[in-house]
Order: structure tokens, then sequence, then C-alpha cells
């Protein structure tokens, strides 16, 4: 097994992530680009042409490169399990310096900058298995304008779903212009605190313009979609039509007397790349 | 409206400028972010090495590089300015700043003090830090890099023409973003 090679694969993953934003949510910018004017037009402008010139150019397209963030499924047949941690924490280490990315872990009292992205916790993984001997890793570098915009809600079940509705758009009208909109919101319902938070950023990872694939959570989206769009907000905040590019929602079994509701923010770098990883060592950055 | 400003810029100029105008200046600016304007309120004005009353200061924590020619800007856009709301009236009465450079909009407290040290908040679109970075000519100088690290240190630019930034906050009390 080739571990260099892999520590290869997976700097390309996090180069892709911060230089390249996948087709759905350019697509959904262009159509924001269409329904836009005056100065919401000029700030769609801004945001394609950036996109642009960062993948034509192999730079980073937000200055803030984020924190490195990643999802991994492991195929349990996958024989160097022990390895992967490591791996991805040397390559965050590497890439620090080689595409370069702004170093942005410091220490939580003091400040003091750890200088290459990674510290304690960091890189945030979150493991999860599957059957069979690939390992898929989703990379997903995230920002802390839209991060800082996160919300948890722990309302009252009397409330009903009309009160969830309702705290979502409130937040989202709240959070103005600092999540760099047009943003895409996730948000978790359910569950305990730390899964509603959890399923809210997980939800982020399905493309810009997919539906829940139950019809009546996919009309709740719909709904949210139009209510904080009709807010006004607009591109950074400065006015438009284009307030979220999307919703997504996630939903999990609560207790009784819990009803949370976490909402994760994305800006509209909504930065995500793929790779897998097989037995044999052989990497596929898609 | 649109205008192009060399820095510095007089007051008058200032209070030509009016909440949806877009402007691009050219001249210096410096970047300060959370860290950098805790500094510069506790240090006195004559200790710094540079003349922050002459250039426009920019909320941002940019990607740098350094090769053999030195420092070079790689990703440059604005960082959130509602963190720095807490110190900004304080930072324009010492500093004479009349140009800021953000993203999101800032606070009452800086709406007051635009009005009465004459400046204006404008915006410039949150995570086009390629675009930026390609509007600075020249990286003249960067303090506290070692005690605040890359993202928090003040960096000096020279920059063409960089925007477009639109007014979002003028210096007469108006204000681009939706209040609450």
């Amino acid at each position: 097994m080739d571990y260099e090679d892999i520590k290869k694969g997976i700097i390309k993953l996090i180069k892709k992530a911060e230089t390249e934003l996948p087709d759905d949510v350019i697509t959904a910018l262009k159509r924001a680009y269409e329904i836009e004017e005056g100065v919401a037009k000029t700030q769609i402008d801004a945001i394609l042409k950036n996109i642009d010139l960062a993948k034509k150019s192999k730079r980073p397209m937000c200055q803030d490169t984020g924190i490195q963030t990643f999802f991994v499924e492991i195929g349990v047949d996958f024989p160097h399990i022990n390895k992967l941690k490591e791996l991805i924490t040397d390559a965050v280490k590497k890439a620090t310096t080689e595409i370069p990315l702004r170093p942005n872990t410091v220490d939580p009292f003091t400040g003091e900058n750890h200088r290459d992205n990674t510290g304690e916790h960091i890189p945030y993984i979150t493991w999860d298995f599957a059957k069979g001997s690939d390992v898929q890793i989703t990379a997903f570098p995230k920002g802390g304008g839209s991060e800082n915009m996160s919300k948890l809600g722990m309302l009252k079940p009397g409330v009903g779903i009309e009160g969830v509705k309702d705290f979502v758009v409130d937040e989202m009208i709240k959070a103005g212009g600092n999540p760099c909109p047009p943003t895409i919101v996730g948000v978790g319902i359910g569950g305990g605190a730390d899964l509603a938070l959890k399923l809210g950023k997980k939800s982020l990872l399905r493309p810009v313009g997919n539906r829940h694939r139950d019809k009546t959570i996919a009309a709740m989206e719909k709904e949210l979609i139009k209510r904080i769009n009709d807010s006004g907000i607009g591109p950074m905040g400065l006015g438009g039509r284009t307030t979220v590019l999307d919703v997504h929602i996630e939903v999990a079994h609560r207790h009784p007397a819990s009803l949370p509701v976490g909402i994760a923010v994305q800006c509209w770098a909504d930065r995500r790349a793929n790779m897998v990883i097989h037995s044999d060592g052989r990497w596929v950055v898609k | 409206m649109e205008y192009y400003l060399k820095l510095p810029v007089d007051s008058k100029k200032i209070k030509k400028l009016h909440v949806g105008d877009i402007v691009y200046v050219t001249g210096k600016i410096f970047t300060a972010r959370d860290e950098a304007h805790h500094i510069m309120l506790k240090k006195g004005k004559n200790s710094l090495s540079f003349d922050p009353s002459e250039m426009a200061l920019y909320h941002c924590g940019p990607l740098m590089t350094k090769t053999n020619k030195g420092w070079q800007v790689v990703s440059a856009g604005p960082t959130t300015s509602s963190r720095m709301e807490i110190f900004e009236d304080r930072f324009i009465e010492k500093y004479g700043i009349n140009i800021i450079i953000g993203k999101g909009g800032m606070g009452e407290k800086t709406k007051k003090a635009l009005q009465k040290y004459t400046c204006v908040y404008t915006s410039y679109t949150g995570g086009a830090g390629v675009l930026a970075a390609d509007k600075v000519e020249e990286v003249l100088g960067v303090c506290w890099l070692d005690e605040l690290g890359m993202p928090e240190a003040a960096w000096i630019f020279k920059v063409k023409e960089f925007g477009p930034l639109v007014v979002a906050m003028d210096s007469h009390g108006e204000s681009i973003y939706r209040s609450e």
C-alpha cells in the first residue's frame, strides 16, 4: 500500500474543494443572476467571475479556506482503516503549504495560531461505516462567517411544525448579510441537541436543488426557501430576491419532551468534493 | 453614481457618497480583524509603523504566500464586519478612518460614528477572494504577523481600482441593510 500516494490523493481532494464549486451550486447561482437586478446582480456577477477565476488559476476561491472538515464512509472490509486518520491529518498539513490554505486553527483560549490547520479534534472527521471495501471521503471545508450563524433551538413541542418553520425563518432574517448570502441552510429536526445540529450540517452534503425523499418534508423545504427569499435580504444582505439557494431538512425521532431544531448555514461557497479509495490503494477524486 | 477615488480622500468627497453608490479605491489599504483592532486600540497612535488615516480600513484576513519576491496575496475577500462592531466607533475616532471595506453590515454604534466622523462603510462581495487579490498591486508590509498569525495580522496593500464597493452605510445616517 502506497500511503504517500493516498496522501497526494487527499491533497488533490482538498484542492478541488477549495478551488472548484460543484455544478449544482454554479447552476443555482446562474439562475440567481438571471432573476436579480441592480446591486444584487452585481454581487452575483462578482461571485460567478470569482468562481471562474479561482478554477482557472487554481487558487482558493475564498480566503477563508475553512476548518478542514471531512465525512468519511468506511467500507468495513477496507484493510487500512487504522491509517486513515493519520493520512487525512498529514494531508491537511501538507495541503496548507502546497495549495496553500490559510492557517485557520487557533488555540481556543490564547488565539495562538497552530499554523498547519490541525489541532485538538481538527481536522474534524465524521466516521460512518458501510458495506464493501471502498472508502468514500467528502471534503467539506467550512468557513467561519456562515458557521457563526448556526443556531440551536430547543423548542417546546407544543409549538408544532409551524413553530419550527418560524424559528428557521426568524433566525435567517436575523443573520442578514453576515453568512455571505445567498446561502444554503441545513435544518436538523428531532433527536437531541447534538444530533439536530449534526443532521443540519450533514443535510448540506445533499446537492443544491435536490428535494427530500419524503414529500411532506420536501414541501416544507420549498416553503422555507420561499419565506426566507421573500424577506428581501438578498445577496450579501444588500437587498434582492435570492437570500438562500436552498434549504435542506433531515429529521430524527425525538424525546416526547423535546423538539430540537439545529440550523447549519453554508455560504454561497458551498465547497464539497468527493474521493474514493479502493482496498488496493488506488484512488479517484470526483 | 459611480466614483473612482484616490486615497486618502477628504471629508468633502466622503459626504458626496450615498447608500447604493459604487466606489473603486486606488491607494493604500490595511487589513484589520478582531485582534488587530484590539492591539491598535491599546497602542499609542504614534507607535505604529504606518499611518491608518491615509488608508482605507479593510475587514479581511487574507490568504498569503511567501515567494522569493516576498509576500503575495492568494485570496483576500472581506470578513464579517459585525464582529468589529464592539470597537469600531472608537477605532474610527482614534485613527481618523473615513472608508471602511467589509461585508454584512455593522450596527448602531458604528452608524452613529460614521455620521459623527464623516466616514462610509462599503461592502465588497463576500467570498470573492481571488477577484480581490487581483486588485492588489503590491504588499507594502505587515504588522504583528508572529503574534497574531496570518489572518489576524495587519497587512498593508497598495491597490488599484479596488471594487466594486457598494456604499452600504453612508455619513448621512443611511443604511442599505434591512433593520430589525
